[in-house]
This record gives C-alpha cells, structure tokens and sequence, in this order.
C-alpha cells in the first residue's frame, strides 16, 4: 500500500559555532506497509520519526527518494493521495479561533464533504471518541486526553484509508493512553492502515503487527514484536553486578533458571519483550 | 478550487463574524482620531484646491486604513505557522495551495471593506462631499489586496510577532503618513519624492483623491498597483510553499 524507496531528509541549522551544516534528520529509509495494517516506527526523540510522517503526509518534501501510495508516486498526483490520508499530529493543532465543531467541520470541507455528509459524520466521530456533548466547546477549554480524542476524531470525518498518528498518546496518563489504544484497535478491525509512531515501547507491542525501529534518521530493523523478541531469545535474564545492570536472553525458562543458578547475586527471569530488542539495536535506552 | 477558497474565506467569515461588534468598533476609534484631529480640528482653516482639507483628507485615510486593516488581518497566520501550526491542516489537505492564499487575501479584503465603510460613514457624518464609484471601490480593493499579500508574506516568513511589528514600524507607518495621506507628496525634495512616488500607497491616495473630487484618473497608477498585486501574489505563493522545505 505505501512503499518508501531510500528516502532522505536534510535540513539547514546552525551548529555550536552559528556556522549552518546540513543535518540529516532521514537517511536512506527504505519500507513497505502493507494494506489494513497497525505499522509501528519506533525510535528514541530525534530518531526521525516526525520527520518521516511529515513527508509520507506531504507536509514537507524529501531531499531525495520515493515515496509511493498504491504503486502511485506521490509526486503524480498529491491531491488524489491526500484525500485517502488522515493525520493525527503530535502537536495539537486546532484552530483556537473556532470550536470544536468549527473545526470539524473546517476539516469536513477541507475534503469536500457534502454538508449533509458532513454533519453527520461529525456528529458520528464525535460520538465515537467520547466527546459528543463538546461541539460547541472552544478545544483550549478542553484537557489533554480530550483534545487528543479530538485530534483522532478530526482526522476520520473523511474515512481516510491510512491513518497517520504521530505520537498519538504522548504525555498521557495510563488510563487515557489505553483508550486511545481501544480506538486504533477499532479502527484498525475496520480495514483502516493504520501508521503510528511512538518512543513508548509497549504501546508498540501491545497495538503493532510489524515495527520498524529507527535511529538517527536510519532504518535499524523491521519485523513484528514477537520476531523481534524471538530473534534474541523467549527468556530474559536481569541481573545486577559490579559492571552495571546485565542482561541474558534464553530459548526456554529451564535454560534460564539453570543461568541464573550459576550467579552470586539474585536474578530476575520474565519474557522478553520490544524494549529488550529495541536496546540491543540500538544500543540506548528508551527515550534518551 | 473555488470550493477551498470558499473553505478559507469561510473560517475567517465565522471568526470575524463573532467578533464583528468589537471589530468594528475597534475601526471607528483611529479615523475618528484622524477626523476630529486632522479634518475638523487643524484642517477646518485650510483649503485644499477648490475644496475643504477635510474633502483631501478622506481618500487619504481611507488609503492608509485599509492598507492597515488588510496588512493587520493576515499577521496572526505568523502564529497560526508557528505556536499553533493549525496551517498544517490545510497542507496536508487535498486543496491548492493558491486556494488557500486567495482566501485569506479574500477575507482580508472584507475586514478592509468593513473598515473603509466605516471611515466613509464617518467622514459623511463630519460633512466631507465624496464621490464614491464602483472605480473608487475598485482601487480600494486593489490596496487591499497588495497589502493582504504583504500580510502573508511576512506571516510565512517573519518567526515572531516582535519581527511582524519592525514591519508595522519601518514600513507601514512611515507610510502611512507620507504617501501623499494627510499633504501632497509635491512638497517634498526630488530625490525623497521619487522615492514616495513608486510606494503602491501613494499610487492609491492620489487614485482615490483623484476619483472622489471628480478629477481625471492616471491610469499609469491603476496599472503600478495591479504589477504590486501580481508581485504580491507571487511572492505570497513562494512564502507558502517554503513551509514545505
């Protein structure tokens, strides 16, 4: 459904010393998404993530490389392909001038909507985020789980085909972040691609059929969760020692047990699971 | 394309629509300043040509107001680009992107309207003789649209509302009061005047003069104020599509 061919991304900023030096903020990613899909990009902040949805998005254009919808380069036709997109920004980005329904309804004619169309899937998006009696609401008076809510529901009037999310659950609470989860579950169940990117490891294990996990701008690996934890081993084992915090990965518990006999200080043993895979590619914890 | 202009000019109508009270009270208060100040207090012992300096004065601030208006209208896209970036929405939507910048314009055009109607009221009701014509409305528009542009482009390009009002400062307000508003640009040395002279605001303060006294129009200046609109509209195009670098 949507491949990307070795795309690139530079930027102009100024370094230390003000002098400006070309950053490159993707380099050569190369991936393919498959159609009904939750694709999750999981990288630490400033891996490129944003940077990448906002090319797929035609927020803004690739130094270098392809990017096609359907086997259709995104430069042929960008109108038609941005009519099957939705895009949940990180930033919540209302237009604090209108309320909620307003801005509804402004994305509603953005994509040309019949206005009896339009009212009542904004009524229906409304409803299934949980935030119907807010249509004459100004968004700042709503809270951050509700504008989120919104950001998802905004970026579904128009039955998008993919849905992009980028960082959909940032700065949420446990409860919320579960709720959200639940939405792009059903989403997903509905046929929608669903493309998301996120530094919270679990959300990616818990939502993803496959992730891609990136750093520094670059494509490290890309399999499902459970190919990624298989890869290093069921079974972790966690211990603590003169050299720092230790980690062993096993293909059985037994394997395990008998590891963890042999240390002088107590271990732990549990399954292994994404932020394990993602540490050893990347070699960096989570969100640094 | 005419529907996601319509979209464009449709967000602002209803912002300005719930504002429209306080909107147009806000543009009563500085023509009414200029008047009472200008045209009723100091100009009431001076005679303009066969007419009052009043009768000189109206064109002129109609000139500087709506450039003002319409320049002021299109300033807050700078936040909407930066703190709010609520502009994405209209990038990753399937429109074009002149659609999006004619709308605006569109829009700041109408809150120039509103406020240069108002200056007209105003003058009417402190005894200025006016000829409005659908030639003088056409003038009026073109200033608006030249300076709705000059609104966009710096909105795409200024980072802060600090820089938007270095705009006000060096650009705006200097011309407002020389470009032949308040006294003609005759009066001034060559070398400033030639100067004055190619500024769209003077082109407009004489073509509006020059209509409402019934003299003849110099079409040379209709002419300099469309190349303004088209450089304008240009400029405003690349300014938007640099978002996508």
């Amino acid at each position: 459904m949507i491949k990307i061919q070795g795309l690139i991304k530079e930027f102009q900023v100024k370094n230390k010393d003000k002098k400006t030096v070309t950053k490159r903020a993707v380099d050569n990613l190369s991936l393919h998404v498959k159609p009904g899909e939750i694709f999750g990009i999981l990288g630490p902040n400033g891996a490129g993530k944003t940077t990448t949805i906002r090319m797929l998005t035609m927020e803004t254009k690739p130094t270098l490389g392809e990017i096609y919808y359907n086997g259709e380069s995104i430069k042929k036709n960008p109108l038609e392909i941005k009519k099957l997109i939705g895009v949940v920004p990180q930033h919540i980005n209302f237009d604090n001038d209108l309320t909620v329904g307003e801005n509804m309804e402004l994305h509603g004619r953005l994509h040309h909507m019949s206005s009896e169309k339009r009212k009542q899937r904004i009524q229906e998006m409304l409803d299934f985020v949980e935030l119907g009696d807010t249509i004459n609401r100004m968004p700042r008076s709503l809270s951050g789980g509700m504008k989120r809510r919104l950001l998802i529901a905004r970026s579904l009037i128009h039955e998008p085909k993919i849905l992009f999310m980028d960082e959909p659950t940032v700065a949420l609470d446990p409860q919320v972040r579960r709720r959200i989860w639940d939405l792009i579950r059903a989403l997903a169940a509905k046929g929608t691609t669903v493309i998301i990117t996120t530094h919270y490891i679990e959300e990616a294990e818990a939502l993803c059929n496959r992730v891609a996990i990136v750093n520094k701008g670059k494509l490290i690996a890309i399999d499902t969760p459970e190919a990624f934890c298989k890869s290093l081993g069921r079974i972790t084992v966690e211990w603590d020692d003169a050299d720092g915090h230790q980690y062993q990965f096993f293909e059985s518990r037994q394997e395990a047990a008998a590891f963890a006999g042999t240390l002088e200080h107590g271990a732990h043993i549990r399954r292994t699971n994404l932020e394990d895979a993602f540490i050893e590619l990347t070699g960096r914890k989570e969100g640094v | 394309m005419l529907q996601d202009i319509c979209t464009v000019f449709w967000r602002d109508w209803v912002v300005l629509k719930r504002r429209l009270p306080k909107f147009i009270l806000s543009r009563m208060v500085a023509p009414m300043l200029y008047l009472v100040a200008f045209g009723w207090g100091l100009g009431r012992n001076i005679q303009v040509g066969s007419g009052s300096y009043l009768d000189f004065l109206v064109p002129g601030i109609m000139a500087l107001n709506s450039m003002n208006i319409s320049y002021n209208s299109l300033t807050p896209l700078c936040t909407e680009r930066i703190y709010h970036r609520s502009i994405g929405e209209y990038i990753i939507a399937p429109m074009h992107f002149n659609a999006f910048i004619i709308g605006k314009i569109l829009a700041a055009v109408l809150r120039g309207l509103i406020s240069s109607a108002i200056i007209m009221i105003l003058a009417l009701a402190f005894g200025a003789n006016l000829n409005i014509t659908p030639l003088f409305v056409g003038i009026l528009i073109l200033n608006c649209i030249i300076f709705a542009e000059v609104g966009f482009f710096a909105a795409m390009k200024m980072d802060s509302y600090e820089e938007l009002s270095q705009v006000n400062t060096y650009v705006l307000l200097p011309m407002s009061f020389l470009c032949g508003t308040f006294f003609s640009t005759r009066t001034l040395p060559e070398v400033f005047r030639w100067f004055i002279d190619v500024l769209p605001l003077t082109h407009t303060s004489y073509l509006l003069r020059g209509i409402s006294t019934q003299s003849p129009v110099a079409l040379e200046s209709v002419a300099v104020l469309a190349v303004y609109a088209i450089i304008g509209f240009i400029l405003g195009n690349k300014a938007f599509r640099d978002q996508l670098k």
